[in-house]
């Protein structure tokens, strides 16, 4: 029951701005919990099989270049073909807040935008996933 | 008047102990102690003290003259302004191509491109990977008939074009050739800069394709064909700017990016260049944060430090070859999302400290881009605040006007020192691209970002609008939106092309640049010739992937 909870920090797509994942990928672990970070440039598919074969509660999708409304809903839907739903999908990024609604119909549990402090997203993992 | 230096320490030394001790016994100081972002501590008052080791003809001397600290033109901005560069490309050719019209007609003084991402990684717009990325952090390119569309009705003898793009530059650069040849003019005519810092991005960018070695080949290969063939183009843009968006320091910032410099210099002599032929056309490329004196500080330290490496440590003779010459952007990083106005005057401070810094050209951001791309108005403004400066403020009347300010010469000083610490530690690693490898620079890179991020939490920083003066704020309206289906359109034009274009010719181009890139001859006149027959951006770049292998990063959080 105790065991810290597992986050695989992903960056979709093409884009190399890895400031922000890496810094919440750093705040997470300081937190208490396991991370995994991708590197660059990876598909959903790769992302998905990733997230499967070490086993996390959680992905944390990282995203500044416009491509989100593609890349981050096939996450989610290659995670259900996977029968790996269980598996929670948050992301961050430059994303236009009139995105958002979008991509929370399609399974994204919520989207950080620039400004929101570590300690925000930390909490919000803690008590939303495997409550 | 005494400048006597016992005197004053003993003034100095009064003042603390009497008219300060008393004051702060009442109301003490909002911190303690005060840091800038290298994490120096800012004294309280600079004085003579603090610039005894300053020699002013050996450390600073005049504009235009070694070390060049107080700039590298004897005029400055009394000759003519820097030149207003604004980033701008998205979607495809015809929208990018509308937009710099706009600008031109709006003042701006020279071209700047932004390619999208597959674009910059080399794939064309039909590849798998570029899902979702077409159009829309710059123009999709790939093929001359797009870069035609690009300048299209631009003369390309009549303003000057920044390209940002760096593992496929020598493409590129080769289409923009194309370009001029077809509005008949030579390319010996053509003014512009290409990137083409590829140590940056295995650094801060992450937009590689190669591996460090046949990256470094490309490069030098475009110093020497520029040297012969395009006399008047700043062969690289070596970038400080993404670095500082990465998370360094301002310290850091200098110290990589003269890092990746020296590793450049040493590449090109290696390949058999004199230093003087390839080195009057480097260029630099910095970041200009909020903290006014500590950047223009910044800009003063490099151009010294740089001057004193090619001299001192290259041999250099020509004076050209010493001087640092860049092209500054303010900083996007320390935009926010929220209450996006206040961004305007963020870009203000920041554009003032690059224009009291000497740079050469200049970018200002819109106060909507930690949003989205900019809108046609949000670009407006961020260029009418450089116009504003340049006209209105008189910062560019004198030139170096902070020049013997006890505390911007100590910190010009200071960060100097700093900067060199880190030269020292990675020469000791083996240079540059030795010291990425082994994820020096990208890990004390982290370590600031993160330092960073801490203090703002922590309230140590503040962030106006972001941990200070919050507002409720609804979503802001109007941002810029790239069409959606322009990754099917530009798939489209890009079957139109392939299925008009002289097939055999293109397949005789490729297996010709497949032989040049397996033996070690230059690769530019191949890749132009490529070009020219209407090769893509993707099958040349798969050409020289099947070569040369592609970059793997080694990941460390």
């Amino acid at each position: 029951m105790s065991n810290p909870i597992r986050v695989l920090i992903a960056k979709p797509g093409l884009d190399g701005h890895d400031r922000g994942a890496k810094v919440i990928a750093r705040a997470f672990r300081d937190a208490g919990m396991e991370v995994i970070y991708t590197g660059l440039r990876q598909t959903p598919e790769q992302i998905v099989e990733t997230a499967i074969q070490e086993d996390v509660d959680l992905i944390g999708l990282s995203c500044l270049s416009g491509a989100h409304n593609t890349l981050f809903p096939r996450v989610v839907e290659l995670l259900k073909a996977k029968d790996a739903a269980d598996i929670k999908v948050i992301g961050g990024g430059v994303i236009p807040s009139e995105d958002i609604p979008y991509l929370k119909e399609s399974g994204v549990l919520e989207i950080f935008t620039p400004g929101t402090p570590t300690t925000t997203c930390i909490d919000y993992v803690l008590k939303n996933v495997r409550k | 008047m005494s400048n006597n230096m016992e005197e004053i320490r003993q003034n100095v030394e009064a003042w603390e102990k009497g008219t300060v001790a008393k004051t702060i016994s009442r109301f003490p100081e909002r911190k303690n102690p005060f840091q800038n972002t290298s994490g120096f501590e800012v004294k309280r008052a600079y004085t003579p003290l603090d610039v005894q080791e300053l020699d002013y003809n050996r450390d600073l001397g005049m504009p235009g003259e070694y070390p060049y600290t107080r700039g590298v033109q004897p005029t400055l901005y009394r000759g003519r302004f820097w030149t207003m560069r604004q980033y701008a490309g998205f979607g495809k050719a015809e929208e990018s191509n509308e937009r710099y019209k706009y600008l031109l007609q709006q003042g701006q003084t020279g071209l700047s491109i932004a390619f999208d991402l597959p674009t910059q990684i080399g794939y064309d717009s039909d590849h798998a990977l570029s899902q979702g990325e077409v159009g829309k952090v710059g123009v999709a390119i790939d093929s001359l008939a797009d870069m035609e569309i690009l300048f299209n009705g631009i003369p390309l003898d009549k303003v000057s074009t920044s390209m940002t793009i760096n593992a496929p530059a020598a493409v590129l650069l080769a289409m923009y050739i194309a370009v001029g040849e077809k509005q008949g003019i030579a390319a010996n005519k053509l003014n512009g800069t290409i990137q083409n810092d590829i140590l940056k991005e295995y650094i801060a960018r992450g937009t590689y394709i190669f591996p460090p070695k046949p990256s470094m080949r490309l490069i030098t290969n475009i110093f020497e064909y520029c040297y012969k063939n395009v006399p008047e183009w700043n062969t690289i843009s070596i970038s400080g700017y993404h670095i500082r968006e990465a998370g360094s320091n301002a310290a850091q910032e200098i110290a990589f990016t003269l890092a990746d410099g020296i590793a450049y210099v040493e590449a090109a002599i290696k390949a058999g260049m004199d230093v003087d032929e390839f080195a009057p056309r480097l260029s630099f490329f910095f970041n200009a944060h909020s903290d006014l004196f500590e950047e223009v500080a910044k800009f003063r330290a490099a151009r010294r430090l740089w001057a004193k490496i090619m001299k001192e440590r290259f041999g250099a003779k020509k004076d050209k070859s010493l001087m640092l010459r860049f092209h500054t952007q303010t900083a996007g990083s320390m935009l926010t999302a929220q209450q996006p106005d206040n961004n305007i005057v963020r870009v203000t401070l920041q554009a003032l400290a690059a224009v009291l810094g000497g740079t050469q050209s200049l970018h200002t951001n819109s106060r909507d881009e930690a949003l989205a791309l900019p809108t046609e108005d949000a670009v407006r403004i961020a260029l009418r605040t450089q116009q504003i400066i340049a006209y209105e403020s008189g910062a560019g009347d004198t030139i170096d006007p902070l020049a013997g300010s006890y505390y911007v010469e100590s910190l010009t000083n200071t960060l100097e020192k700093a900067a060199d610490v880190y030269l020292k530690k990675i020469d000791e690693l083996g240079g540059s691209v030795m010291a990425i490898e082994n994820g020096y620079m990208q890990q004390e890179i982290q370590n600031s970002a993160y330092r960073w991020q801490q203090e703002i939490e922590k309230g140590e920083r503040i962030v106006v609008g972001v941990n200070k003066f919050t507002i409720e704020e609804g979503a802001p309206k109007g941002l810029l939106r790239v069409d959606p289906s322009i990754g099917v359109k530009q798939t489209e034009k890009l079957r139109e092309l392939k299925a008009k274009r002289d097939q055999a010719a293109v397949t005789a181009a490729l297996a010709e640049l497949r032989q040049v890139a397996q033996g070690s001859d230059n690769l530019m006149p191949v890749i132009l010739k490529a070009v020219k027959v209407y090769a893509t951006l993707g099958e040349i770049c798969d050409v020289l992937r099947e070569v040369f292998g592609e970059y793997q990063a080694s990941v460390t959080i």
